[in-house]
């Protein structure tokens, strides 16, 4: 007989869990470049177009999530945080997931071998990156239990920790990334310019996927702060 | 004075008949809201919640259900016009009953929120406008109603948001929030124990035939509350610390104490609700009764008969059980949003408003006083998102509710006039 009471339709969809799901996607996304990574070293070019075939489904995925969340946040829904940094946040999640592609669009596009040299600390400065992206996704999990509480003092702590955590992996990224420039450069005068060129475009996006993941966590801290 | 002695038992039995109707409505619709955030937050099986609801229902109808019954009996229309043709009172008290209830039964079948209290409020002063005119209306007492419309979600909003600010700053920023979960919940059981027995004690026992003077009353309370809480402390003692692995609190553990806390909120509500909404059956019902017995004498000042707050009682379990448990399986799986903490906040608070409110003999409505109390946990940012527009639509009820039973409450009113004369 009744078709929608007005109490149950007073609680609105939580944007808290697209959110959450949304940095699952980014998180998946950018790990996926590690094995990319092994594949382009091994000149495997087939199994690199998998893996950027993976990488590209899964930004579909997130860029899906990313528009259902703004449809789904309609000016008549009351929320715990403020509408625009949340819009905020997921943007900027939604970066993550955007520059790994970008990344494995150009080395697949231009089949892109890092010299053998290069190779190892390449890989460890990948590592960090997913690392950072993954220390944010599981703060968004936190968070998620501590929405339940209304947001406390536990959500400052939790923040600085986060905070603290996340510049530190970024950091270390910075380092690995001014060591494999360095490396870099010794090589220059051997590889193609327009190689060379490129390289460093790659080194500098590997870089922002770290930075970006240390967006999330600020805005993460601003969202919960008032 | 002789239609009535003429039609007396026919006007008991149709009366009767309809408060039952109406409490039947009362009791398919209203039930579902007031149960509806424990089952929600999943504190309490759909089962668990009926249960609940058939006995404390009934207890709160039966016990405390009194007071308010009086203000729909007579609060409403100056009694002393109504001396020359006292049947009147009759025809309009039997019309308020059938539209309120017609006017519920049509708002169920289209899934429109209203409210039980405006249906029967708005039925009676369509009723006395019509019939005796703008003069015969207690405007005072309606004003007073109106404002209670603003006042109890305003009331249980707030005191929503200071209870669960305070659980925020006793338990969840607690440096182990399990701990002063275990800690700090049996408190609250005894609030719950404590302001329920309170005002069924002070307030609603008269009929019972019990007898207490206020420190009476607050002694056993006290005594209660705490009978309450041991009880609260024996369940708890079950519960283990949450294992999952991200949860770096606690929280899941601190949820599962809150869930034994929702049992009593859940009991707290159901009374608060049946004390309150049986009024709305039972109010012209009894007006029908005494009008009746007395021959005629509209300002007589009999107390309730006690079968009929039972048969009220019993209509309302009639309503959940043939309907009303459909409706709060609907509600209970649409809240996935509410944990238990935030829902007992939430009905702890619309509780104690509607319970208070019997207390002081207002008329309340449940739905909109627990909109309230939830918004209010809302604005302690206690709850992830809610949906403003459906507070559009539910004052969209009260707009409508009103006329439609006062223009219902016409109808009928002069369709029995025109019966018996």
């Amino acid at each position: 007989m009744v078709t929608t009471n007005p109490f149950s339709a007073m609680f609105g969809r939580s944007p808290f869990q697209p959110l959450l799901a949304h940095i699952e996607k980014a998180h998946d996304c950018s790990a996926a470049l590690l094995p990319f990574f092994e594949a382009t070293l091994q000149g495997d070019w087939e199994a690199a177009t998998q893996h950027r075939e993976a990488i590209t489904r899964l930004e579909h995925e997130a860029d899906s999530l990313k528009t259902e969340l703004r449809l789904n946040l309609p000016n008549t829904l009351f929320l715990p945080v403020s509408r625009s940094d949340l819009l905020d946040l997921i943007s900027v999640q939604d970066k993550i997931a955007n520059k790994a592609r970008d990344i494995t669009g150009i080395m697949l596009g231009r089949q892109m071998r890092v010299p053998s040299e290069l190779a190892a600390p390449m890989r460890d400065y990948i590592e960090t990156s997913v690392s950072c992206v993954a220390k944010a996704r599981q703060a968004l999990e936190e968070l998620q239990d501590l929405l339940e509480s209304g947001f406390g003092r536990n959500v400052s702590d939790l923040m600085q920790k986060l905070i603290r955590d996340l510049h530190d992996l970024e950091n270390r990224a910075d380092e690995q990334q001014i060591a494999i420039r360095r490396q870099l450069f010794a090589l220059e005068a051997d590889l193609p310019p327009v190689e060379v060129m490129f390289l460093y475009k790659i080194i500098e996006w590997i870089g922002e996927l770290s930075d970006r993941a240390e967006r999330v966590g600020s805005r993460l801290q601003i969202m919960t702060a008032h | 004075m002789s239609i009535i002695a003429q039609h007396g038992d026919i006007f008991i039995l149709l009366a009767c008949a309809f408060g039952f109707f109406m409490a039947w409505g009362v009791g398919a619709n209203d039930v579902a809201n007031a149960m509806g955030t424990s089952v929600g937050s999943r504190a309490i099986t759909i089962k668990q919640a009926i249960l609940i609801a058939i006995v404390f229902e009934f207890l709160g109808a039966w016990l405390a259900g009194g007071q308010v019954t009086e203000t729909i009996r007579k609060g409403i229309i100056d009694p002393a016009l109504l001396e020359q043709d006292p049947q009147l009172l009759i025809y309009g008290m039997l019309a308020s009953l059938l539209a309120a209830g017609t006017w519920l039964m049509i708002a169920s079948m289209k899934g429109w929120p209203v409210s039980t209290t405006h249906s029967i409020v708005g039925a009676i002063v369509g009723f006395a406008l019509a019939g005796l005119g703008i003069d015969a209306i207690g405007w005072s007492k309606v004003g007073q109603i109106a404002a209670s419309w603003v006042v109890s979600p305003l009331l249980a909003g707030s005191i929503a948001f200071m209870l669960f600010k305070s659980i925020q700053s006793m338990i969840f920023d607690a440096e182990d929030p399990f701990a002063a979960a275990k800690r700090y919940v049996p408190m609250y059981v005894f609030l719950v124990g404590f302001i329920v027995s309170m005002v069924t004690l002070t307030k609603g026992l008269k009929h019972v035939g019990l007898h207490l003077n206020f420190t009476q009353s607050l002694l056993l309370s006290v005594l209660l509350g705490l009978v309450l809480m041991f009880i609260g402390i024996q369940r708890e003692k079950r519960i283990a610390r949450s294992q999952r692995q991200s949860d770096a609190f606690g929280f899941q553990g601190v949820e599962r104490v809150f869930g034994v806390l929702m049992i009593f909120t859940a009991c707290a509500m159901a009374f608060a609700h049946g004390s309150n909404d049986v009024a709305n059956a039972v109010g012209p019902l009894a007006a029908v009764i005494s009008v009746v017995n007395t021959q005629g004498d509209v300002g007589g000042s009999a107390s309730v008969p006690w079968w009929v707050l039972i048969l009220g009682g019993g209509g309302i379990v009639a309503g959940l059980i043939t309907y009303g448990h459909k409706v709060i399986a609907t509600v209970g799986t649409g809240i996935t949003e509410l944990t238990p903490s935030r829902g007992f906040a939430a009905t702890l608070a619309a509780a104690t408003t509607v319970v208070l409110a019997s207390g002081t003999g207002l008329p309340i409505s449940t739905t909109h006083t627990l909109v309230g109390a939830v918004l209010g946990v809302g604005l302690a940012r206690g709850i992830a998102a809610l949906n403003m527009r459906v507070l559009g639509t539910i004052v969209m009820s009260w707009l409508i509710t009103l006329p439609a039973g006062a223009g219902l409450a016409i109808a009928f009113f002069f369709m029995f006039k025109g019966i018996f004369g």
